[in-house]
């Protein structure tokens, strides 16, 4: 029956698709959808059980004070590897954030629907893509080979690196969500548009560009890859990060390949710590969406 | 140099020949045309506005009224390929000039949209925020000018109490007057209303249409509207516009009683728009 779309044997094949066909159709698709997040949450809830049970286990008080103990020593903890993870990430923070916002800023004030605005828009598409481990080798050829040694604040670029086009992708998003009017009656006072942007827009937008900043680090501070080439790792507590800087995730890298027992179980106490960073600052973005709405 | 006059047509002898001196809130606007991109949607515009009244600018969806009205305090300029050419006289000045300091300008001349667009803040800081923006005042007369401008508004009543709640908390009503107490605050010559009370309950609307007729002795306004009663009710001039030109301008009552054209009177009586 080869009758062109359209034509008056629509009746027909509108009810020839419909009730058995339709509905064993529209079961298929349900059974299938909640076999996909069966296996998705399955995966998840095993993940997380298992790093809970036997991270717990390295988890005491001086895992979080003291430094690592030799192989085979009882005792000692990763407090240095905590500490240079908070102030790599809150560096990447300082240096990624602003660098981005200002992006999103121009992405969706200066530059929509400009031709530049459009390249800029495409190039943080692409950098958002770009695999970690290529930001790391980015900053080991400009920083690291040309200081000499391997460096927190390399680290901190790394991983500001990887932010930058995360927060200028939602800060951009969450701009063009603020109606034109609101920038229209804020102009129509008499306003400059800087002022416009960041005492109205901001403002209205601000509950989503913050979470896009919490998302970002959340997002980098589990990295590895970028940390290998320019923060390495370091045995002792970071006094700065002009030098090579302990951080939890190589630590967890190097730990977990070590024959130690007593590595691999800070390995695994590590990575519970991670876990449950990202997972607080996960929820944190998701309160405050839900106050705003 | 200066043969550029202010119109005068209809307005108190306040203007008089020398229209720059007497800020009465004048406007003229002569042969302007207007383009989104090569588009043109405004053919050779040329209206007198007389200053403290009512003008109701009406026509039928798309004619380009809110175009028209969004030259005036050069908000169009925020979008990219959308320009005019002709000039636009408010007490003499040309203010599409390239030397018109544009801030200045939007204090002179207010814009009320359709849809009222409190600023995420509180009652207060919305109308404080012209205030602060134009004016560095100590807080007591910050306070005081608030009030006023919320009186004016005839909206102080209702959030005497709630000052500090947000300002998109209100009803739809006090949330458009409260965008003209807003634009009240810093004492504008014109007071520009695109479609004030189409988003508004009756009781709203009546509010508006009232406080209207009490600013026009302190200012112009000019307002579009698709409500011919309203033109009617509140309005000293109407000009009718139709495909981007302006068809017809004169004395309310003249107007709807006695249109010249056929156009205006085929609107007006509700054949087509
Ligand atoms: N941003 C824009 N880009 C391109 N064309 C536009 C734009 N805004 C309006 N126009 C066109 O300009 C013409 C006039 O539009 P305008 O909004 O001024 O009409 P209006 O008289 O205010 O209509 P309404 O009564 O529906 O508000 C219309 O044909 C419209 O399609
Ligand atoms: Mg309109």
């Amino acid at each position: 029956m080869a009758l062109p779309a359209g034509t008056k044997d629509r009746g027909w094949a509108v009810k020839c698709t419909s009730r058995t066909r339709r509905k064993l159709i529209d079961r298929t698709m349900k059974a299938a959808a909640g076999v996909a997040v069966l296996i998705g949450i399955g995966v998840l809830a095993w993940v997380l059980s298992v790093v809970f049970v036997r991270g717990a286990s390295a988890l005491s008080w001086s895992f979080f004070t003291k430094l690592p103990a030799p192989p085979g020593a009882p005792g000692g903890g990763l407090g240095n590897a905590m500490l240079g993870t908070l102030l790599i990430s809150a560096g990447a923070t300082l240096l990624g954030v602003p660098a981005g916002i200002m992006a999103g800023v121009y992405l969706a004030e200066y530059g929509a629907g400009t031709r530049f605005g459009g390249f800029v828009n495409f190039m943080v598409n692409v950098m958002m893509g770009i695999p970690s481990i290529i930001a790391g080798l980015f900053i080991y050829a400009l920083l690291v080979v040309s200081v000499g040694h391997f460096s927190g604040y390399a680290g901190a670029m790394a991983l500001a690196f990887l932010m930058m086009p995360v927060v200028a992708r939602t800060t951009a998003d969450m701009m063009a969500l603020v109606p034109d009017q609101l920038r229209e009656s804020a102009l129509a006072l008499g306003a400059p548009r800087w002022r416009v942007i960041v005492q109205i827009v901001f403002r209205a937008a601000r509950a989503g560009l913050l979470t896009g900043v919490l998302l970002a680090v959340a997002r980098v501070s589990g990295e590895t890859a970028p940390l290998l080439f320019t923060a390495l790792n370091s045995p002792y507590w970071p006094r700065s990060l002009a030098g090579p800087t302990a951080n939890l995730t190589v630590t967890i890298f190097n730990d977990a390949m070590s024959p130690y027992a007593n590595w691999q179980r800070a390995a695994w106490g590590a990575s519970l710590v991670i876990t449950l960073g990202v997972l607080t600052i996960s929820l944190l973005t998701r309160f405050i969406l839900r106050r705003r709405a | 140099m200066s043969t550029i006059r202010a119109s005068v047509h209809g307005a108190p002898a306040s203007a008089g020949p020398m229209p720059k001196a007497a800020h009465t809130g004048a406007i003229s606007v002569r042969h302007l045309n207007f383009y989104y991109g090569s588009h043109q949607v405004l053919f050779d515009n040329t209206l007198e506005i007389p200053g403290r009244s009512v003008t109701a600018i009406i026509g039928p969806s798309g004619c380009g009224k809110s175009t028209h009205i969004r030259v005036y305090n050069r908000i169009y300029e925020m979008y990219r390929g959308q320009r005019c050419t002709g000039e636009i006289f408010l007490d003499g000045e040309n203010i599409l000039g390239s030397s018109v300091d544009l801030i200045e300008l939007r204090r002179r001349i207010g814009m009320i949209f359709q849809a009222p667009a409190p600023f995420p803040m509180s009652v207060f800081d919305n109308v404080a925020y012209g205030l602060r923006l134009h004016y560095q005042l100590p807080r007591s007369e910050l306070v005081d000018r608030v009030e006023d401008a919320l009186k004016g508004a005839a909206l102080w009543d209702e959030v005497e109490a709630k000052l500090h709640h947000p300002g998109t908390a209100l009803s739809g009503g006090q949330q458009q007057r409260l965008c003209i107490a807003r634009a009240l605050a810093v004492e504008p010559e014109v007071l520009l209303m695109d479609e004030p009370t189409s988003a508004v309950d009756p009781v709203g609307t009546a509010k508006i249409e009232e406080l209207v007729q009490r600013l026009k002795e302190r200012l112009t306004v000019v307002i579009v509207t698709h409500n011919m009663q309203q033109a009617a009710r509140i309005s000293d001039r109407t000009a009718f516009f139709f495909e981007g030109r302006i068809v017809e301008t004169g004395e309310t009552t003249a107007l709807f009683t006695n249109p010249s054209k056929k156009q205006t009177e085929a609107y007006i009586t509700g054949r087509f728009g």
